[in-house]
């Protein structure tokens, strides 16, 4: 006898949240986090769109409370959370929510955040699971699946040979385990987007040394997230 | 050994060790953590499960919606004044604090999933009125949620805890059924005791639909909490008097599993159906629906 879906005794007794809803409210913060993480920084303006069960129930659940306070860079059990809009004010990020229709192949919880600062601009599309867990599915236009249950390397670069090899040879230097790894690309010898989910902690010097590669533009470290 | 609830008995029998030893033993070993880090992480756990009971009880908690205004207060502010509670005092008071926590909750402030936030009132309700009423110490607490956290491993192993996927049963049910076999555990009883403690309570509890009121947790989820301790604590007097369940736990379970899986998607926190499609359930959600779509541009 096992327990056959590597449950932990803090998925049950767990997680310390900012209620009502573990999907409605703690995923919706972790959606803002981690695409404030892929952002790179806390972006100034934010268009979320919302579909499914996000637009038609999220306000009676503080949805777009949580979404603002996950790009303010909140945890889901900071209870400053159903004072996110006031504190975006004091922050500088503008938002604006929208409802959408994304398509019934969408996961009901779904949000798509158009981030942006002065000079740069970028899009996520991310799904709440169940139980807070989350799962980002589309990157500026890029099929991804990225969960953050993993400290997470996302490098966007040109499309060519030998890339693969030079990021995973230096995290065999540094003793890296990668648990999974996913290669897309918008075209042949396009732009590629690599996701690397590891096991281990990525030192911040790694990130500045693949940021020095002539092919790759962009580099994020995304944390696990917490709770 | 977190497939079945008779595996953790015969493994606390053959080891001579209590519930929570054999489960926060199987924690050690699956996380590859310290037995002092766990322990310090479910601390801050309980402590955050006090908190959420405090702030409820003090002063009337206001939720998003509007629909309840702080009936956690009001009854135990009734219940202190006069102890004329048919309930008694310490389920009385578990009642109080079961509700506080599912106020505290749907008010946007800070709760422990267990094992979801909806149901999150239970636990803390049964076992800090416990503590309070036996005088255990904050240790056994601890102990008591490491007992509380495996028998839901169970439960998810088995079937599930979303009402989503299984009603309100799976929700406050399994919650109940967690408080049910730590309280029992807390109070001297064996780990056979324990277990009937879970299956009494989750017997009880079958075939109880999700239906919140404009798909908010909060009416009637605020309530079945309530309901939930006195249907534990129903379950932990019996057992520990050697009341025993005729069908085994492990079974109450599979048969939770099946009637969630038959039911209807209206009782599914879909809100169309039970009290969410009464004629006061619809009038509400579409009061609170006009309301919020009013505030719809949000912007700054």
């Amino acid at each position: 006898m096992e327990n056959i879906r590597g449950l932990s005794i803090f998925d049950i007794i767990g997680p310390i949240m900012v209620g009502p809803s573990s999907s409605h409210t703690a995923g919706a913060v972790r959606l803002g986090l981690v695409a404030r993480s892929i952002f790179g920084e806390q972006p100034q303006s934010a268009l979320i769109e919302l579909h499914g069960s996000f637009a038609e129930t999220g306000r009676g659940h503080g949805t777009d409370r949580a979404l603002v306070a996950g790009l303010l860079g909140l945890e889901p059990s900071d209870e400053r959370i159903p004072m996110s809009f006031d504190l975006a004010r004091d922050c500088g990020l503008h938002f604006q929510f929208q409802d959408v229709d994304l398509g019934e192949s969408q996961h009901p919880n779904t949000v798509h955040f158009i981030l942006s600062s002065a000079d740069r601009k970028m899009e996520i599309t991310g799904s709440s699971v169940g139980g807070g867990m989350i799962t980002v599915t589309r990157l500026d236009g890029f099929p991804v699946n990225l969960t953050a249950e993993f400290e997470t390397l996302l490098i966007v670069g040109e499309d060519r040979p030998g890339t693969i090899n030079a990021i995973t040879a230096r995290l065999y230097e540094e003793h890296i385990n990668v648990a999974f790894f996913n290669v897309a690309r918008d075209q042949r010898g396009g732009q590629a987007i690599m996701i690397i989910e590891t096991d281990d902690t990525i030192p911040g010097g790694l990130v500045e040394y693949f940021k020095t590669f002539p092919w790759v533009h962009a580099v994020r470290r995304i944390l696990r997230l917490k709770e | 050994m977190f497939t079945s609830l008779q595996s953790l008995i015969e493994l606390a029998e053959s080891r001579q060790l209590p519930l929570h030893e054999i489960i926060l033993q199987g924690e050690i070993a699956s996380s590859g953590r310290s037995r002092e880090a766990l322990q310090a992480d479910m601390t801050r756990r309980l402590e955050t499960m006090r908190a959420s009971v405090d702030k409820g009880l003090a002063s009337p908690v206001h939720t998003l919606s509007g629909l309840s205004k702080g009936n956690a207060h009001k009854f135990y502010t009734s219940i202190r004044q006069n102890d004329a509670a048919l309930t008694g005092s310490c389920l009385s008071r578990a009642i109080a604090r079961a509700m506080a926590v599912g106020e505290v909750n749907a008010g946007m402030g800070c709760i422990v999933a267990t094992p979801t936030a909806g149901a999150a009132g239970v636990l803390p309700a049964v076992l800090l009125s416990l503590q309070e009423a036996r005088g255990f110490t904050d240790e056994q607490l601890v102990n008591a949620l490491f007992t509380a956290g495996g028998i839901g491993i169970v439960i998810v192993n088995r079937a599930n805890v979303s009402g989503a996927a299984g009603g309100c049963q799976a929700e406050t049910g399994s919650a109940a059924a967690m408080a049910a076999g730590s309280a029992v555990e807390l109070l001297g009883g064996t780990p056979g005791q324990s277990v009937h403690a879970v299956a009494l309570s989750l017997s009880n509890m079958l075939g109880l639909v999700c239906d919140p009121v404009a798909g908010l947790v909060e009416v009637p989820c605020i309530l079945r909490n309530a309901g939930a301790v006195a249907q534990c604590f129903t379950a932990v007097d019996l057992a520990l008097a050697g009341v025993e369940s005729l069908i085994p736990a492990d079974e109450v379970i599979d048969a939770m599993e099946r009637i969630g899986g038959r039911m209807d998607e209206r009782f599914r926190e879909t809100a169309q159906g039970g009290l969410a499609a009464t004629p006061t359930g619809r009038a509400l959600a579409q009061a609170f629906w006009t309301r919020t779509r009013g505030e719809k541009t949000n912007e700054f």
